[in-house]
């Protein structure tokens, strides 16, 4: 089982409130991500979960039992550290017996879990090499491998992917995915990249100053953003905010409109000129200098034959038109 | 970077500190060596020649010879296991954040900027004097008689001056060594439920062995010549219950002003010392690989 509930969970760090006050129910098997900019408290918050932080108010129940004065050991978590923290002075094999050396478990069992989860992780060949012998990847892998021997109630992931390249990311992102579609354990997953956030997660909590902003599956968040930040968080490139007279005609403080929702037709509302085209082939993405409107970002997709300092017409699609109030909630 | 040319320059660069260093090095050895086979009294300079090895067979069979080397191997010994183990626990405790935390680390390291035979000083009277000392009051206040440090435990109090000597040495740079570690390491160890203890020994022990390895060899480098507190506390008595192999060879050189065979003593300590250093390479050198 692996179900996480916090109840106004609060964290300072002396005067500083950096978790002012959370609630949270994280089901079994879920894939959750915390997402958010930096400085925003989401690693913080998985460290209050996997208690390497004392809280310092609030309640937190693992599996329906309070968990707020466990230590670490005994919540039956295990947790990813972005730099991996395997410990260098031990093989491949006997980081991944750790835990279950530390648990007292007999010689047979640990010899049978490790090369259970070397399998899972295709890391059979590289059990008695140390981790310094290693690539990023497969200490990422080994990391992993220390957690599932426990078999725990959730798996914590402190930003795993930040250390690797751009290729490898995607990598172990579908790997993590795998993994989590084989064990259907819990997982809490913490990033500050919203594609991973969108690609891996069943529910994606977007954190801002410590306060959660939106709870919810990650196109429910695409599609009905709650609030500006969460409008402006989620989607790449970012969604174009216009305010002023151009908001005032929709009835609104601001205007949201994503750069995929905006067309270039003769007949848009909207006459710019181009100030950057970018081609990347599969989609060309152009910011647009609209008077009375400011610039715009503008996702066509395919080869469009627009370059610098051309005149467009733009028009938003029909119904995708996100409107906001003076307090930054949706309308 | 390095092609021939400025390999060759490098080279030429470097030599004049070589060549000084090995002139600095070779001609004392040579000196001594010289010596060791000659007749050399200060008290009767008439008297020469050379002897062959009559200054090492002497030196051997004297009474003193093995209970020296005996009394430098258990000094090297007893000072090294005291300063590793407290020197770890003190590193351990200090490394906690505490309030005054920089005030004491400097209390702890302040031992080791007192010069040996002030250091001496102050634990043969302050300390361990039968009449005026601190350990004496201490005794006499639990109603037992003072206990004759320097007369009954010669060898033993000459061990606890020099670990206080040495122990911030060991502290120091077990600190920065642990401060090294990672604490990440230990958050992982912890979620792995591994006790205080665990994370010590599978963890921060492993973590000390390259900084333990560095202590062990420094110490070592100085231990063997250790000379000035014996000099000041027990001038190597009662008897020669506290003679090292460096004082013996003080004695023959300056009490009894014989010179040769102050120099096959001193032949045989640098030999003794690359017997030490021998071991301690092939036994801990290993750590030192990266």
């Amino acid at each position: 089982m692996g179900k996480i509930t916090l109840t106004q969970v609060r964290k300072s760090f002396g005067e500083t409130h950096v978790i002012p006050g959370i609630d949270l129910n994280i089901e079994h098997g879920e894939f959750v991500v915390f997402v958010g900019p930096s400085g925003c408290g989401k690693s913080t918050l998985l460290r209050l979960i996997a208690g390497l932080e004392d809280i310092s108010g609030g309640k937190i129940e693992i599996d329906g039992h309070d968990a707020t004065d466990l230590p670490p050991g005994k919540r039956g978590l295990a947790m990813v550290f972005q730099s991996y923290a395997l410990y260098p002075h031990m093989t491949v094999k006997k980081n991944i017996a750790f835990p279950l050396k530390m648990a007292g478990v007999d010689e047979t069992t640990i010899e049978a879990k490790v090369a259970n989860a070397a399998k899972i992780l295709n890391l059979s060949n590289y059990l008695e090499r140390r981790p310094g012998q290693l690539s990023g990847g497969q200490r990422q892998r080994v990391a992993i491998g220390r957690a599932i021997v426990r078999e725990p109630a959730a798996f914590l992931f402190d930003e795993p992917l930040s250390n690797l390249d751009a290729a490898l990311r995607v990598t172990m992102r579908q790997e993590i995915s795998e993994l989590h579609q084989k064990l259907a354990t819990t997982m809490i997953y913490v990033t500050h990249d919203q594609v991973e956030a969108m690609t891996m997660a069943d529910k994606i909590v977007v954190l801002n100053a410590g306060r959660i902003e939106q709870v919810g599956a990650p196109l429910e968040l695409y599609n009905h953003p709650q609030n500006l930040f969460v409008a402006g968080f989620i989607g790449s490139p970012k969604m174009n905010f216009i305010t002023g007279a151009e908001a005032e005609k929709h009835g609104c403080t601001t205007l949201g409109v994503r750069p995929e929702h905006i067309e270039v037709s003769a007949d848009g509302p909207w006459q710019g000129t181009i100030g950057l085209a970018e081609h990347l082939g599969s989609d060309t993405f152009l910011k647009v200098d609209v008077p009375g409107v400011g610039v715009l970002t503008v996702r066509g997709s395919g080869e469009m034959g627009l370059h610098h300092g051309n005149q467009v017409r733009l028009g938003p699609q029909a119904g995708k038109l996100y409107r906001f109030g003076s307090d930054g909630k949706a309308l | 970077m390095s092609t021939q040319s400025n390999r060759a320059a490098a080279r030429l660069m470097v030599a004049p500190s070589v060549i000084l260093l090995f002139i600095w090095m070779i001609v004392p050895l040579a000196m001594t060596l010289y010596f060791s086979f000659r007749l050399y009294r200060l008290l009767s300079p008439e008297r020469t020649g050379w002897v062959g090895f009559a200054n090492y067979t002497w030196f051997i069979k004297s009474p003193d010879f093995w209970l020296a080397i005996f009394n430098t191997l258990a000094l090297v010994g007893g000072v090294l296991i005291i300063t590793v183990v407290l020197g770890t626990l003190i590193a351990l405790l200090i490394d906690q954040p505490v309030k005054g935390q920089g005030i004491l680390r400097i209390l702890v390291i302040a031992p080791f900027f007192v010069m040996p035979p002030v250091a001496a000083s102050i634990w043969k009277n302050l300390f361990m004097h039968p009449q005026n000392g601190l350990f004496a009051s201490v005794s006499r206040a639990f109603g037992a008689d003072p206990i004759l440090y320097l007369e009954n435990h010669p060898m033993l109090s000459v061990i606890g001056i020099v670990s206080w000597e040495w122990l911030p040495f060991a502290t120091l740079i077990l600190l920065t060594a642990m401060q090294s570690l990672s604490s990440e390491q230990l958050e992982a160890a912890e979620m792995d439920g591994a006790t205080p203890f665990a994370r010590f020994r599978y963890i921060i022990l492993p973590h000390l062995t390259r900084a333990i390895t560095v202590v062990v060899l420094i110490e070592t480098i100085f231990l063997l010549g250790i000379f000035g507190e014996i000099f000041t506390t027990t001038q190597g008595g009662p008897g020669s219950a506290s003679t090292t192999l460096p004082y013996m060879i003080f004695k023959q050189a300056i009490a009894a002003k014989d010179i040769g065979r102050a120099a096959a003593g001193g032949i045989i300590a640098v030999i003794l010392a690359n017997i030490v250093a021998v071991f301690l390479m092939r036994g801990i050198g290993r750590n030192l690989d990266a």
